[in-house]
């Protein structure tokens, strides 16, 4: 039942883009096109659902017992940082079509404050283990749920006659009101 | 002061904002100003990491090997960034409560590592402070105008004081999370009006 409620939460109620405002820069950056989008979504539901595992295994195992919790914003950049690396490293061996989907948006994902910002939050909540893994893959789908919806608006507004000084970011930023507006009903 | 360290100083102002004009740095930028005090605090944050990062990375850039330099320049600003997060956590409380989880995320704000990889790692050390004071007043700048616009339509009030009765009913969607980029559009909006008409 609590497993419900944190997938609930997190990808409708609590959207991690649309009312907590974390990875608004891949949000507004690769959403042009909703191919590129689901791509982008994909990677970062990757990496936020082992960044859960090693994060909660290194704080746990490691940072607590040495006393080390104030190292926790160093270390966990930089674990983010290697996982992505690692990933990249291991899919192209193993899986070259799946490297090649998300080929480009993986080292993306080093500078997806998203992924940090769930770590820690995780972290914040005191899940364990299994919970941790959920809320992270819960707000990966939550990522990827606005970011495809972003794109698909945003597509239709190239066809549509936008006034010289709303063009490119402004109308970006309505279209993202609107959608954040949307979810809000339904906390 | 000649001309290359005036250029430096006041280029991060308005020419090359790093909201307005190079969207960098969102997520704090919309989350955290809900008032003007807290847009001025985050502002004042990135402001002091900026300072410090872009010096000490300037000062170290002949030791990094070219290969490893990104991984370095994260350890170094998340270090920076670890020292203010202890710092305002001491200092001011009320302020720490209320940016939460965004002041251990300036590690990942795409501004400070652009400058280090953009502006730091090619300056000498006194450039690097200028061009980072520039950047960091100019984002903090931003911060404040966004904080107090929401808080003004929001709640009524600016910096805290409030101009309005008991009876009142403020705009309230402006201090709620669709109420940002509504307001962020706003803004955005004027100033590419103000730049078309100075062209």
């Amino acid at each position: 039942m609590s497993y419900i409620t944190i997938f609930i939460a997190a990808i409708f109620v609590n959207n991690i883009v649309l009312s907590q405002f974390l990875g608004i820069c891949p949000f507004l950056g690769v959403s042009k096109k909703i191919s590129t989008a689901s791509g982008m979504g994909c990677a970062v539901m990757f990496v936020m659902t082992l960044s859960a595992v090693v994060t909660h295994l290194i704080y746990h195992r490691i940072l607590v017992p040495l006393d080390l919790i104030y190292m926790q914003t160093v270390v966990f950049v930089l674990v983010i940082a290697a996982l992505v690396q690692v990933v990249e490293i291991v899919l192209k061996k193993s899986a070259p079509s799946l490297y090649q989907a998300l080929g480009i948006f993986l080292p993306l994902i080093t500078t997806n404050c998203a992924v940090l910002g769930v770590a820690i939050l995780a972290i914040q909540k005191e899940y364990g283990l299994f919970s941790a893994i959920c809320y992270n893959l819960a707000n990966a789908i939550g990522f990827t749920l606005a970011i495809v919806l972003f794109a698909g608006q945003r597509e239709r507004l190239e066809r549509a006659g936008v006034p010289e000084c709303l063009k490119g970011a402004p109308i970006a930023l309505i279209t993202a009101g609107l959608l954040s507006m949307a979810f809000m009903g339904l906390k | 002061m000649n001309k290359t360290s005036k250029e430096n100083l006041t280029r991060g102002i308005i020419r090359e904002n790093p909201i307005f004009v190079m969207m960098l740095g969102m997520c704090p930028t919309l989350g955290v100003t809900t008032s003007a005090i807290n847009g001025l605090g985050m502002g004042l944050a990135t402001l002091f990491v900026l300072m410090l990062s872009n010096m000490l990375i300037s000062s170290v850039k002949k030791l990094i090997p070219d290969t490893v330099r990104i991984p370095c320049y994260i350890v170094i600003i998340a270090t920076c960034v670890t020292t203010i997060d202890m710092l305002m956590a001491a200092f001011v409380p009320s302020l720490y409560a209320a940016l939460g989880i965004y002041i251990p995320l300036i590690v990942v704000n795409c501004i400070i590592l652009g400058r280090a990889e953009g502006f730091a790692s090619k300056n000498n050390v006194f450039q690097s402070l200028l061009d980072a004071i520039g950047m960091g007043v100019g984002f903090a700048l931003s911060l404040t105008a966004l904080g107090l616009v929401r808080e003004i339509l929001g709640s009524y009030s600016a910096f805290g004081y409030s101009f309005a009765g008991a009876e009142s009913y403020p705009l309230l969607l402006f201090i709620m999370p669709p109420g940002a980029f509504l307001a962020l559009a706003g803004l955005m909006l004027v100033f590419n009006k103000l730049k078309g008409q100075k062209q």
